[in-house]
């Protein structure tokens, strides 16, 4: 995966798949060395201790259509070549919690991506979820929270083109004011 | 940073033409959109037929995401599912075939037969 916007895209598919109804994405710089730290955690059906120690395992899936699932060691892999690591907490019947880390200095590290985009899609293709989106860093805290939101909007669809594009250019705003001179990709 | 007002604007503005088109889903685009599907390319697939539709002000159009459709070797994968419940499946995506599919597909109602499933796997 060339971004960390594609593993968010790709990892949140489990908690939709696992039936979460609410799923949190959290993305944190802090620490000295400087890691960069993303957090997805959903209250989907979860997985046993066994199936999580071979979550990581490429032949290890829950999909029918095939054998091989790819989606968790990928992110491993993307985690691994920047000096950081993967953990996964996981409880039947109460959800799931995934820890990826990065250096945020190490020359391997992906970038964030397009992350307003990716957050935008999930929302509209997954209108019912609750999301809650947290940034946060050194410089400051941003988070956005679509109950919070469709609470404002009374009935209008969370869905609506224009809501959408508003969510995006909130989410915008909110990477620069965190990331803005944090991360190199962000100016 | 953007302001509630901003959204509550937009969603005043929103309740006004809704009674003006009062108009359900009935059209449906599906984005394959797991691991295959995502290293293929399909984001700025999803985000073409977003876009295209927008320009567009079409409105009756939804699009969402699904898992693996089973085809990986022809990801990027949309199906596009028709008032009357009918199925096509395109596959090879890029953006601007996504876009090709909304002016002839969607907007023209004529199926863009290159890009499907049946003349990828002739």
């Amino acid at each position: 995966m060339k971004d960390l916007s594609l593993h968010i895209m790709d990892i949140t598919q489990n908690s939709i798949v696992a039936g979460a109804d609410k799923i949190n994405i959290s993305l944190c710089v802090k620490g000295e060395p400087q890691m960069l730290i993303l957090e997805i955690l959903d209250n989907g059906k979860g997985m046993d201790a066994e199936f999580v120690k071979k979550v990581t395992d490429p032949f290890k899936t829950s999909r029918t259509t095939r054998n091989v699932g790819l989606g968790i060691p990928l992110l491993v892999q993307s985690a691994n070549m920047a000096g950081g690591e993967l953990k996964i907490k996981s409880e039947p019947g109460k959800g799931t919690e995934l820890e990826a880390r990065f250096n945020v200095n190490h020359i391997d590290r992906i970038p964030l991506g397009d992350i307003p985009e990716t957050i935008k899609m999930l929302i509209m293709a997954n209108p019912n979820i609750s999301w809650t989106i947290h940034f946060s860093s050194p410089n400051d805290d941003f988070i956005l929270d679509t109950d919070e939101l469709k609470h404002h909007l009374d009935g209008v669809s969370i869905a609506n083109n224009n809501v959408l594009e508003w969510i995006q250019n909130t989410l915008d705003d909110g990477i620069k004011l965190v990331y803005g001179g944090v991360l190199d990709e962000v100016n | 940073m953007k302001s509630i007002e901003e959204l509550k604007a937009i969603r005043d503005k929103t309740l006004k033409e809704m009674s003006i088109r009062e108009n359900d889903d009935k059209i449906r685009i599906v984005v394959g959109m797991a691991t295959c599907g995502i290293a293929a390319g399909a984001k700025p697939v999803m985000s073409a037929f977003i876009d295209e539709l927008n320009k567009r002000n079409i409105n009756n159009v939804n699009v969402s995401m699904t898992g693996c459709i089973g085809i990986c070797r022809l990801e990027p994968v949309a199906e596009v599912f028709d008032a009357n419940g009918e199925k096509t499946t395109y596959v090879k995506l890029d953006a601007e075939k996504a876009r090709r599919i909304v002016a002839e597909h969607i907007v023209n109602q004529k199926l863009v037969t290159e890009f499907t499933v049946g003349a990828a796997e002739r």
